[in-house]
């Protein structure tokens, strides 16, 4: 066995694994947990693929953004798990109902699936050949979608304002500080020295 | 190469750029101060960019390598887009401001969905077709849940949102489906490789794309969002929710279906034809029940979604210019309907209940009228307008052999005419109850009023309505 | 023998092994040495010895410091997720050693010469909040809950800004390797060729930041003695929270490493003529290190609400526009191209 499909078959079975035991854990902490496991092992695989670039872009974002926020989610919530497991079973036909036919839809993927002529043809004519393929991707992202990358912007623009909108509350009973206006105070006119006679007082 | 795709786009980079100037101006200057004249300045340029692409050259661009289309069809969609959008704006500016809803970024996020409604009706890609309907998606969700400290509003916004992803998970789905099978995501790479027989890949795509599309007309079974959030959000939004998302939906299903699918319309023909009865006689026997006019609404645009399809499910280019028809009919007369809706009021707070309209040709009997012209042309009772929409989608199912598809859709909307001479009844034979004061704002009367007199005068001359929609079947339909 | 080492399995494994302790044990040696030289600059400016009894000068006080903590006993807090508990010093550690397998010490010494070598850093570096939030919440306890809430939230802001500032970098060399990166930055006028001129606002901000992100005083609010009595690391004793010091210095000492290979030139020679090589890296790190080492011991700690003001209203802004400011340098070729050099980097 080559060294790449050692690593294969281990980030392969850490994948399932951390996938089976997000799901089945008790501790929701420990479901994020396992589910971080995932997605490195899941950027692994992207590495073992040559696709580094992905690769790190999938660690840095689901791994270092993502699930942190996931993580603080289940910390900071009073969520009952064990109540909302309880409701799971009266759905269980319809997720098992849902689970035959994606299951049948995974027999029709691989036995009676056919794909188009030149379908193929059509799927893999972009590899790069003479470039990194950091570089391949930037001249496609910014060249060939570069609509596609310019809407996903606006899609997040969206969503930004979104979130303030439907958030932001501009409390009018609290003090804020103002740094710029501390900073612009000048001794001379923010304090004053008098000279306090001796029993006398101001 | 780029600067000719750049200005095939020219107007969606216009409505962007405007939109992201006037966020960072407002908040920099006036913040909800300016909302109201910010609200104008959108209409203002809604119309501006209508008139600009109604008026402007014709022809077929192709931008970005296919994934834009500039055709005849896209601007018939786009200005009736713009030109409603820019209506519902103006109409709701007031109710907005009264009841302390009209903040700075409403027309910033409406401005961001058109432009995402405008990409769906010009997509030729799956990706860009995705990507539009997000945009356009994402800020509805937004401004469905503006109203933040109402349960219902906020309730409505959630829903919208949950449906919403879910029904964008089955199109992703179908469009990987399509993906797999063609190879590509172009349109017209798809429809070259769909012709014939669709193998069984391509059919679970064909279906789960059309399911998440039909999330988006609320065509049954796909229609349940469509009550609770007509109700929840405010009255303005509500109305805009029932313009022009709709035709945007709409163009972009005919889209899809025509440039992508147009190989293989046997497969999906019945598909539209089944959700197109079950819509309209859901649409007609649910309203029947309802005492909240917004709920009513919500009924009778999935009737209408129902009518829409039946063109649809035609497969013609005749069926495709009765779509847009109605389609155009249709938003004209919501925004008539909903520019009555602004106005009922009792106390100075808005009043929803169909009760309320007791006697109300007592009072205001040329607003009565008005309504009575719009309600009449809402259950396609000749000579009004309504009733030519439907004789054009039915004309088309008969055309394409889908007979029985005409006949159910005449029972339907035999049904459906129960629930609007109910508020006609209502209005000039109810019984004595808690008058109804009126808004006086003469905007949305001067709305009424046009939309009722366009009712009359549509079934004379259809202001050049039904040439344009055939020239923009023909780019479609080849 | 040779061919043992190039062909077989095992042969490539061990040479890989011997590579990583290669870095791992002289790194760790140095972290003796500079955990002493840091306690030593921060007495200084308070006018202190600091540690002097054990060893000549007290040069050997990190190593008992070591030895005491590994023969204590480890304390488990009532309560605690005990597998989290172990785990979170762990990943700590491993994440701040595993970086160091992109960083090159002289031209082509380098364990991994990958092509995304500054995406990998970013990528490690971003899972290093893992050990601080796993260790806060597995001690179940109110003052390491609370470090590790501030430490996560702190350190994805800084991620942004620092991403941002490499990213100006990275546009002008048009490559994320370090070698590239430092190839780049040769040129006729030594010192000056160097990216800490071209790029010269970002290094504050990058240097500033980098502290922010290794919860350096004066941004060390995650561990705040004197409000959290110390964070996250309040349960831990022995071995695990020394793996935690450890895992912090290492991190602290790759922030110095990034430093020197992004603006200061990496093991080239500031003077033109003079040969390059470990040294300069080792010099230039050494002074990055003394830098943080003064930072710690003249700044006061600064306030949360300042802190998270600064990263997201100060520096957020002036990344971006730095960023979209050195993509016009670059594309048109300002300065002499200063901004623009694919030509002798990538």
């Amino acid at each position: 066995m080559t060294v790449a499909a050692l690593a294969f078959y281990l980030f392969a079975i850490c994948a399932v694994l951390g996938g089976l035991f997000t799901v089945i854990s008790r501790n929701p902490v420990h479901s994020v947990l396992w589910l971080i496991l995932t997605f490195l092992s899941a950027a692994g695989l992207f590495v073992l693929m040559g696709a580094e670039f992905v690769a790190m872009l999938l660690i840095i974002v689901y791994v270092g953004a993502v699930a942190v926020l996931f993580l603080f989610v289940v910390m900071m919530l009073d969520v009952d798990f064990a109540e909302l497991r309880a409701g799971m079973s009266q759905y269980m036909p319809l997720a098992l109902l849902i689970g035959v036919v994606i299951l049948m839809q995974f027999g029709m993927a691989f036995g009676v699936w056919e794909s188009a002529e030149g379908a193929q043809a059509a799927r893999g004519a972009v590899a790069p050949t003479d470039v990194e393929n950091t570089a391949a991707l930037g001249a496609l992202l910014y060249d060939k979608y570069f609509l596609l990358f310019q809407l996903s912007g606006l899609i997040l623009l969206v969503a930004m304002i979104g979130a303030i909108v439907l958030t932001l509350r501009h409390r009018k009973d609290v003090k804020r500080q103002n740094v710029l206006e501390q900073m612009w105070r000048d001794p001379a006119e923010a304090m004053e020295l008098k000279n306090v006679k001796p029993g006398q007082g101001l | 190469m780029i600067q000719a795709d750049l200005n095939t786009i020219a107007p969606e980079i216009i409505l962007s750029i405007y939109a992201m100037v006037a966020l960072v101006g407002a908040v920099y200057t006036g913040k909800d101060k300016i909302a109201g004249p910010l609200v104008w300045l959108t209409a203002g340029l809604f119309v501006l960019l209508a008139a600009w692409i109604g008026l402007g050259s014709g022809g077929t661009h192709d931008a970005f390598g296919g994934m834009f289309k500039d055709d005849a069809f896209a601007r018939f969609a786009k200005v009736t887009i713009l030109v409603s959008g820019a209506a519902v704006l103006v109409m709701g500016q007031d109710y907005m401001s009264r009841r302390n809803l009209l903040r700075f970024e409403y027309p910033v996020l409406v401005s961001l969905s058109v432009v995402g409604m405008m990409m769906m009706v010009s997509a030729g890609d799956l990706m860009a077709l995705y990507m539009g309907l997000e945009l356009q998606s994402l800020a509805l969700y937004v401004v469905a849940s503006l109203r933040r400290d109402s349960v219902r509003s906020t309730e409505a916004g959630m829903k919208y949102f949950v449906l919403g992803a879910l029904s964008s998970g089955l199109l992703l789905y179908g469009a990987s489906l399509t993906y797999g099978y063609a190879g590509t995501t172009l349109f017209s790479g798809i429809i070259d490789a769909a012709s014939g027989n669709a193998p069984l890949g391509l059919l679970f795509g064909l279906v789960f794309v059309t399911a998440g599309l039909a999330f988006k007309v609320s065509a049954v079974p796909f229609h349940m969002w469509t009550p609770d959030v007509y109700e929840g959000a405010p009255t303005p939004i509500t109305a805009f929710f029932a313009t022009a998302p709709k035709m945007a939906a709409m163009a972009l299903l005919a889209r899809v279906l025509h440039d992508a699918f147009g190989g293989v319309v046997g497969d999906w023909q019945q598909i539209i034809a089944l959700m197109a009865v079950l819509s309209m006689f859901l649409g007609a026997v649910a309203a029947i029940g309802q005492t909240n006019i917004k709920r009513l609404m919500a009924y009778s645009s999935i009737a209408h979604m129902g009518f829409a399809l039946m063109g649809l499910a035609a497969g013609t280019a005749f069926g495709v210019q009765a779509l847009l028809i109605y389609m155009v009919i249709y938003v004209t007369m919501n925004v008539g309907t909903f520019a009555f809706i602004l106005t009922m009021e009792r106390d100075g707070e808005p009043v929803t209940d169909i009760a309320s309209l007791n006697l109300f040709a007592r009072a205001h009997p040329g607003r009565a009228m008005a309504v009575l012209f719009l309600m009449f042309s809402l259950a396609g009772v000749p000579p009004f307008l309504g009733f030519f929409g439907k004789f054009y989608v039915l004309r088309a199912a008969y055309d394409a052999g889908l007979g029985w598809l005409a006949v159910a859709g005449v029972i339907a909307s035999v049904i459906g005419a129960f629930y609007y001479l109910r508020i006609v009844y209502y209005m000039y034979f109810g019984e004595e109850g808690a008058h109804l004061d009126t808004n006086k704002s003469p905007i949305l009367w001067g709305f009424l009023v046009a939309t009722a007199a366009v009712m009359l005068i549509g079934s004379a001359w259809m202001f050049g309505v039904e040439g344009a929609a055939e020239a923009a079947a023909a780019t479609l339909v080849n | 023998m040779a061919d043992f080492f190039t062909t077989t399995t095992l042969g490539m494994g061990l040479l890989i092994v011997g590579q990583v302790l290669l870095i791992v044990v002289p790194l760790l040696v140095a972290l003796a040495f500079l955990m002493y030289a840091d306690r030593k600059i921060w007495a200084a400016v308070q006018m202190r010895r600091g540690p002097n009894v054990v060893g000549v000068f007290g040069l050997m006080q990190s190593f008992a410091d070591f030895l005491k903590y590994i023969v204590k006993e480890v304390i488990f807090p009532a309560g605690a997720d005990r597998v989290v508990f172990l785990l979170a010093p762990m990943v700590s550690l491993v994440m701040a050693l595993i970086a160091w397998a992109v960083i090159p010490f002289n031209d082509g010494w380098v364990l991994s010469n990958i092509n995304v070598a500054i995406l990998y850093v970013m990528a490690v570096s971003s899972l290093e909040v893992y050990g601080v939030i796993m260790g806060g919440w597995a001690s179940n306890s109110k003052y390491p809950f609370l470090g590790s809430l501030r430490s996560a939230a702190q350190m994805i802001s800084y991620e942004v800004s620092i991403g941002l500032i490499i990213i100006g970098i990275i546009i002008s060399t048009g490559s994320m390797n370090f070698s590239d990166i430092v190839g780049a930055q040769e040129g006729r006028y030594g010192l000056f060729s160097w990216y800490w001129l071209p790029h010269f606002p970002m290094l504050f901000l990058f240097l500033i930041s980098a502290l922010a992100e290794t919860n350096r005083p004066p941004f060390d609010l995650p561990e705040a003695e004197s409000e959290l009595v110390a964070g996250y690391q309040v349960e831990y004793s022995s071995t695990p929270f020394l793996l935690f010091m450890i895992g912090e210095l290492v991190a602290v000492v790759l922030m110095c490493a990034m430093t020197t290979l992004l603006f200061f030139g990496g093991w080239l020679s500031p003077i033109p003529g003079l040969p390059d090589g470990i040294l300069w890296m080792i010099g230039k790190m050494l002074f990055v290190f003394f830098i943080f080492s003064m930072v710690k011991a003249i700044t006061p700690r600064y306030r949360y609400d300042q802190l998270m003001r600064i990263g997201w209203k100060v520096f957020l802004p002036m990344s971006l526009v730095w960023v979209v400011l050195v993509a016009f340098l670059a594309k048109f070729e300002a300065f002499g191209g200063a901004y623009a050099r694919w030509a002798i980097g990538g």
